[in-house]
């Protein structure tokens, strides 16, 4: 029976229980710590971030977060424990930035290692690794050894293409950047005809557009360029490797007006940042040899470190031309693109 | 047409005098009430925080949303809602009644099997089903070897990412919320009455539509209810199918087009859906409350008809396919996964995240139960309109994405640490940071706002069996209302806390947007386990974990299963 006695138990073990968790859990500014927000998976930056506290012995704390980063350290504020910000894609970085949640960071080493293309001029946001949005071509199935972006909406690949959902970040990023090119006329006729172009609606991950590829759903992709490198090398998952090994890489461009998409991934110092100095040792470190070094082998991402070369698998997928659009533009019609997506439906899939 | 037999029953809330003859004046309990209100307030601030930030939006930002995201939107979602309500209906109904109404072989077994879906949370079931319905699944291999089929050209396949599709895998996982009231409800009152009905001519057919059903209308409203509400919150299923529902509305308009105010005002739309829906539910509560009279049960509990032959085979495809579909499904994709992970198993990453996932459920079902026996209460005593709507309005929280309740519960912990912050800096010099926003708590809060409406949907069905002269019989002894409350109603309630508890419990574990955006440094649930490798496309590095949300929350529902079944045979 559960008397008067017993409930008043059970309450205040849940209020103990509340207030335990709120004191277990670990403090935020430690000494030799330094507290990340990311909105990269933590199991991608692990490998730098180990290699930097084996250098510097400073600890770090992770909080991977997959929306809202940015809400959450304004509504954070002064009591914010965020000290770096690490993101993928140029808009999550503009955005960031619009928001007012980092700081400027003017660190000649920093300055030194990124060139200036790849960093905000004003000093709120840098990038860290590059990648390149290329074409998945089925090894069988497509003779050409070039397709250009606008290629893409020629009624000879009918039914032919796969991509993942319009929305995703990615997407939205390349199709910010062909308004920006193109203009929203022209981006939005392409659009539509890419549509009808579709094998299916887009679902999926890039992953699964090559595991699509593989099982003849479709003979053309579109996909980010470390996914192939991350896929051929997929131990724990072997057939992963054979959805790899049974495409190759097309670098697509826009013709005479630029070359193959890029966006970045990046690193921002917190505005509040409660263990500055710590932070910005690991922004240092992020830029230098030694990470950059890491991120291409062990990520298959392109390093921002001008000459240094990605890893052997990547460079076997061919040369790379980076489109030279400013990374802004790419963020400024991010909206445009996104409502181009919805106006469009490119969700919906083929119509036929 | 047939008519619901009516028994002029007081009820308790409401307005009839019942036996005494006289009106009968209950005293206010001014402490109880204001607690109560104060409570359902702050369950209501977060809403609250998001509403004005949907009001500070401009005008533009509404009119793109009229012309062009709502209109789709809004469409999509009733039509998902539509076709989830007539299948979990159907599936609930259809099941309860075969497994209290007919005997055949393992029924005993089935009867508690159907509730298994339960314990996977939509997200995990939409990741399953399309590993197992699309192009390169196993259904879709088989046909094509049955039939020499080539490519996805030579044949139609019903697609799975689309709004059936979606329709189909809510349906998969939610039809026990309808199931296991409408059970509940065919024992207690169906049998007899069944019984009754029988006795004087009646055929099982006559019976089940002209008596059972009506009699379990409310019970069948309150887990349809339950279910359109986890679909409206549903984001992880809808995106994953490519549905255009409002939930993925508001996260894209905020995400992707950058405007949080725009993605406020589709939620503030999306707040009407919710209210209608519980408007509707309520509706359709009303006017039929049967109370279990102990004095008019049969002594011999009513035969089971048995079935044989044809009948007996389709009754058993009828309860297997909804197990196979909501729970052989997952357990079979992501037990494929698991076992090229079993290296995992031993991990201290996946051992933290279940503690995590435990403490955190465990913490926030006692909270949720216990705030909302104390909203009940408050209702119960005070019998004011006003107090019953607000406490009503407070489970709105659970027809809203999780994402949203936190962000909303964000802004306002945010507000109330940073306040007392700089107060304590003004008065006494010394900073106390952050103090609620970003700790375990803030995961626990934002858990119970949103499922404060199970545990009270749940305490309000146990009242509602209980006879309200109960009141007047206990204070017939001398006990004040207060005290009758609780040293008389609640040991009644026990079966209806203990469901309540392990529903919020079930909940909490496949919690994920709420917990991914509130939560501290190194704090994984198990949710956020898988959420973190799904998200880097290598969903098999989270089977594991996905494997073990679904078994830590078979116990419970386990535990439910046998629970009713118990109160059940207790009460007669």
């Amino acid at each position: 029976m559960i008397t008067t006695k017993l409930r008043a138990l059970a309450i205040l073990s849940g209020a103990a229980a509340l207030v335990l968790a709120g004191i277990f859990s670990v403090p935020a500014s430690a000494d030799g710590v330094v507290n990340i927000y990311t909105y990269r998976q933590p199991e991608l930056i692990k490998p730098v971030l180990d290699a930097f506290t084996a250098k510097t012995g400073i600890q770090t704390q992770v909080l991977f977060l997959d929306k809202g980063l940015e809400e959450r350290i304004a509504a954070e504020g002064q009591n914010s424990p965020a000290d770096v910000i690490m993101t993928v894609d140029i808009s999550r970085l503009t955005a960031a930035k619009a928001k007012g949640v980092t700081q400027q960071l003017a660190d000649e080493e920093i300055n030194k290692n990124i060139s200036a293309e790849y960093r905000d001029p004003d000093g709120e946001w840098f990038g860290v690794t590059k990648r390149a949005r290329v074409i998945y071509a089925s090894k069988e199935r497509v003779k050409e050894d070039h397709i250009s972006y606008a290629d893409l909406a020629d009624p000879k690949w009918k039914g032919r293409i796969c991509i993942r959902p319009g929305q995703h970040d990615y997407n939205i990023a390349l199709f910010a950047a062909m308004i920006a090119h193109w203009g929203e006329q022209r981006t939005e006729q392409w659009m539509r005809a890419f549509k009808e172009n579709l094998a299916h609606k887009p679902d999926g991950s890039d992953r699964g557009q090559a595991k699509a590829i593989y099982s003849g759903e479709c003979d053309i992709a579109l996909g980010n360029t470390y996914y192939v490198g991350l896929m051929l090398t997929n131990e724990k998952d072997p057939q992963e490797q054979e959805y790899a090994r049974s495409i190759r890489v097309i670098f697509p461009d826009f013709g005479a007006d630029g070359g193959t998409h890029v966006n970045i991934s990046g690193m921002a110092l917190a505005k509040y940042a409660p263990n500055k100095d710590n932070a910005i040792k690991l922004m240092e470190f992020l830029s230098e040899h030694e990470a950059q070094q890491i991120y291409a082998e062990k990520n298959f991402e392109y390093p921002v470190e001008p000459g240094l070369a990605p890893s052997e698998i990547v460079k076997g997928f061919g040369e790379l031309k980076a489109d030279a659009l400013p990374l802004v533009d790419i963020g400024n019609n991010r909206k445009a693109a996104s409502e181009m997506v919805d106006r469009v439906g490119l969700n919906d899939g083929p119509s036929s | 047409m047939s008519k619901p037999l009516r028994f002029p029953s007081p009820t308790i809330g409401g307005r009839s005098p019942g036996l005494s003859s006289a009106p009968v004046r209950r005293p206010r309990h001014p402490v109880l009430g204001t607690a109560a209100l104060l409570v359902s307030v702050v369950v209501l601030l977060p809403i609250a925080s998001l509403m004005l930030i949907a009001l500070s939006g401009n005008a533009e930002e509404w009119r793109y949303l009229f012309g062009s995201i709502l209109p789709r939107a809004s469409g999509v979602t009733l039509w998902l809602l539509v076709l989830v309500a007539v299948s979990t209906g159907v599936v609930g109904v259809a099941t309860a009644w075969l497994v209290v109404a007919f005997d055949f072989p393992l029924r005993r077994l089935f009867s508690w099997a159907l509730v298994l879906p339960l314990a996977v949370p939509p997200y995990l079931a939409a990741y399953a089903f399309a590993e197992f319905f699309l192009y390169t699944g196993p259904v879709q291999g088989l046909v094509r070897a049955i039939f020499g089929f080539q490519t996805s050209r030579d044949y139609w396949f019903p697609d799975i990412r689309s709004t059936g599709g979606a329709a189909f895998v809510m349906a998969s996982v939610l039809y026990p919320y309808v199931y296991l009231t409408t059970r509940m409800i065919f024992l207690m009152q169906g049998r007899n009455i069944a019984d009754v009905a029988r006795t004087l001519g009646a055929s099982p057919g006559k019976v089940f539509w002209r008596v059972l059903l009506p009699v379990a209308r409310p019970a069948i409203a309150a887990g349809v209810a339950l279910v359109l509400m986890e679909s409206l919150n549903d984001i992880g299923a809808s995106e994953y199918l490519g549905v255009q529902t409002l939930t993925v509305s508001i996260y894209s308009t905020w995400l992707n087009r950058g405007s949080l105010e725009g993605g406020a005002q589709v939620a503030l739309v999306m707040l009407v859906l919710v209210l209608l829906l519980l408007y509707g539910e309520d509706r359709a509560r009303r006017g039929q409350r049967f109370h279990a009279a102990r004095g008019t049960h049969l002594r011999v509990r009513p035969q089971r008809v048995r079935l044989h032959g044809s009948r007996q085979l389709a009754a058993l495809i009828i309860v297997t396919l909804p197990i196979l579909s909501g729970f052989g499904v997952p357990l079979y994709v992501f037990g494929a996964y698991a076992l090229r992970r079993l290296d995992q198993v031993g991990s201290p990453d996946l051992a933290d995240a279940f503690l995590n996932s435990l403490l955190t459920a465990s913490t926030a079902a006692v909270l949720t139960v216990a705030l909302a026996l104390m909203l009940i209460n408050a209702v119960r005593l005070a019998k004011s309109r006003g107090m019953a709507l607000t406490v009503r309005l407070a489970s709105v929280g659970y027809a809203l994405p999780g994402g949203i309740v936190g962000l909303g519960l964000l802004f306002v912990l945010a507000r109330f640490d940073n306040a007392i912050d700089t107060a304590m800096r003004n008065v006494f010099g010394i900073s106390t940071g952050l103090l609620i926003a970003g700790t375990a708590a803030a995961v626990v809060l934002a858990c119970s706002i949103r499922f404060l409406a199970l545990a009270e949907g749940a305490l309000r069905s146990g009242l509602e069996k209980l006879p309200p002269n109960l009141d007047e019989a206990a204070r017939s002894l001398g006990r004040t209302p207060l005290k009758s409350a609780v040293s008389v109603l609640l040991p009644l309630l026990k079966p209806a806390v203990l469901t309540a508890l392990m529903l919020v419990f079930v909940d909490t574990i496949k919690e994920l947007s709420a917990t991914i955006l509130l939560r501290p440094f190194g704090f994984n649930t198990l949710a956020t386990f898988v959420y973190e490798n799904a998200s880097r496309g290598v969903p098999e590095d989270g089977a594991i974990a996905a494997l073990a949300i679904i078994v830590t929350a078979l116990v419970p529902v386990m535990l439910l299963s046998g629970a009713l079944i118990r109160d059940r045979e207790a009460s007669m």
